[in-house]
């Protein structure tokens, strides 16, 4: 290979061909080579769906219900997502307008984004994030404008800063609390400096809130609730971590009326609807899956606890994260980076974490564990990482 | 304290104590008082395990037998329910409302016992109307647990 392309390679989009691969692809191909790794590596939850859902999927196949469903997602289900999103984050919206029901919450992200996005323009956005953010924006031949969140602010996003960062060519602001990998809150009064910032410069929110009934200590606020901001938020949202229903691929977004018909083009092109069957176990999860969601809230909550403890213990420090499943402490003790830190632990210990880096630069010095695993393996994770940082410390 | 402590050992009585604390936020010492305050109220009667016996080379025969008694002008149905109560071979036995009035679990092993038992002890206990007996063939849940449950499969490893 001298660095010139096949003839194949030559038939690749630009934009395409420099979007880079997740940068720790190899080190996900040595975990899946062991057998005695623990892992907390992963970003879902350990639980399977919750059966009152899922004998609903099974009746719903059993009806027969195998059909396209309209665009928008079954009428039936775009009603109890605006009931579900009044009550719990206080924002109305219309579910014949202004509800459209995607294949997770990954493709809301991607269609918004492609609904906004003229070449060129900014999008500003918070970082460590979801590793889709700055390659959607890419693919949207748009501008990825990070803002790095500090440790220091409990990983909260700086209006400040992102204020700092608008230019003329700003379209937007896209972030993800509670956060993966950070496992942030973003606190009331954060969000209402960023709302009468985005008014000011005229810009548009991107809220993605995947995690928000994931939120341990005090209140989950959605930035669509404050005043002036729901004719320029979009709310994302899905039922893949709080429902654990992650396989079935279903999530949703509520907007203004013209940017979901917008995002409603781009998705009756290229996916037509989401899955019949996973729309009605999703009826199911809003309908009667509360109580066991509220169950799963509270073991993560009590895992987390005891991992965030034991990580502190054990010399990594980490403060208490306060939403999603994810702890991210620092590693920076070690004098190693991320990367190779994660490496040596897998090597020495076969416990498996996730490079903070690979959720962006401003992760270096962190990794993040998912504690969304057993407590017999979280111990055992703890009990292996220690031994792993006395070796390490030695060297 | 107590009702969530209660939630936890009905999932697991067997927690160790360290655990069950750092998940109810407290120490140690005061979920073992908790515990055994519960103990002394009798609000706990005791712990047990919960077994597939199918998968026990000696499989007890167990039987679900309903039970219509008279009751008594003083103490209702307690003296009868009490009296058959006190016969090791129930394990089980409750007071039900609707076309009978005792649910009994009886152990025994073999077949035969279980018959004996019902025909020379239980159909003679003085109030006993009639007994009806249905010998249980398997077992798929109790106590929340799902007999061979096959949930298990692979998931990915690492992922964002």
């Amino acid at each position: 290979m001298s660095g010139s392309k096949s003839v194949s390679e030559t038939f690749v989009a630009d934009h395409i061909a420099t979007l880079p691969k997740s940068g720790i692809r190899a080190f996900f191909d040595l975990v899946n080579t062991m057998d005695d790794v623990i892992s907390l590596g992963v970003g879902e939850p350990d639980f399977t769906t919750p059966w009152t859902i899922r004998e609903s999927g099974i009746y719903s196949i059993e009806r027969g219900h195998t059909a396209y469903t309209s665009n928008l997602g079954t009428p039936a289900l775009r009603r109890r997502i605006a009931a579900y999103v009044e009550r719990n984050y206080h924002a109305r919206y219309n579910p014949a307008t202004e509800c459209i029901v995607t294949v997770g919450v990954s493709e809301a992200v991607d269609i918004a984004l492609r609904a906004i996005i003229n070449p060129g323009d900014e999008v500003i956005y918070s970082e460590p994030c979801y590793v889709s953010y700055p390659a959607e924006i890419r693919m949207a031949h748009g501008v990825p404008v990070p803002i790095t969140t500090r440790v220091e602010e409990d990983f909260a996003l700086s209006p400040e800063a992102v204020e700092a960062a608008i230019t003329p060519r700003t379209k937007a602001v896209l972030f993800n609390f509670p956060c993966n990998p950070t496992g942030a809150v973003m606190p009331r009064d954060r969000l209402e400096r960023l709302a009468e910032i985005a008014q000011r410069h005229n810009l548009l929110v991107l809220t993605d809130e995947i995690y928000s009934e994931l939120t341990y200590e005090g209140e989950h606020v959605s930035i669509a609730s404050l005043p002036g901001m729901k004719e320029r938020t979009i709310f994302l949202h899905g039922f893949s971590k709080a429902f654990a229903m992650t396989g079935w691929r279903v999530g949703y977004a509520c907007g203004p009326a013209p940017l979901i018909d917008a995002m409603m083009k781009i998705h009756q092109y290229a996916i037509m609807c989401a899955p019949t069957v996973a729309q009605e176990a999703a009826i199911e999860a809003l309908d009667n899956g509360e109580s066991a969601m509220g169950e799963m809230r509270e073991s993560y909550r009590e895992r987390r606890d005891f991992f965030v403890a034991g990580l502190n213990r054990i010399g990594l420090e980490c403060r208490m994260p306060q939403g999603a499943f994810y702890a991210f402490p620092s590693i920076r003790s070690t004098g190693l980076d991320c990367t190779e830190f994660a490496s040596q632990l897998l090597q020495l210990e076969h416990v498996a974490v996730v490079p903070g880096v690979a959720f962006g630069p401003g992760g270096e010095g962190f990794v993040r564990c998912c504690y969304a695993a057993s407590r017999e393996e979280l111990a055992e994770a703890l009990v292996r990482m220690e031994r792993a940082l006395k070796i390490m410390r030695k060297r | 304290m107590k009702n969530e402590l209660i939630k936890i050992l009905r999932e697991n009585a067997r927690m160790p104590l360290e655990e069950i604390a750092s998940r109810l936020n407290a120490e140690p010492v005061a979920v073992a008082a908790a515990m055994d305050e519960l103990e002394k109220e009798g609000v706990i009667c005791g712990y047990t395990v919960v077994l597939n016996e199918a998968m026990l080379p000696d499989a007890a025969v167990k039987a679900l037998i309903e039970v219509k008694i008279t009751p008594r002008r003083e103490g209702g149905f307690d003296s009868a329910a009490r009296r058959i109560a006190k016969f090791p071979e129930v394990t089980d036995l409750i007071l039900v409302s609707g076309s009978f009035d005792l649910l009994l679990t009886v152990t025994g092993r073999s077949l035969q016992e279980v018959a004996n038992f019902v025909a020379a002890k239980l159909a003679t206990i003085d109030g006993v109307l009639s007994t009806s007996t249905g010998f249980m063939l398997r077992k798929y849940k109790e106590s929340g647990k799902i007999m061979q449950d096959d949930e298990d499969y692979e998931r990915l490893k690492v992922c964002f």
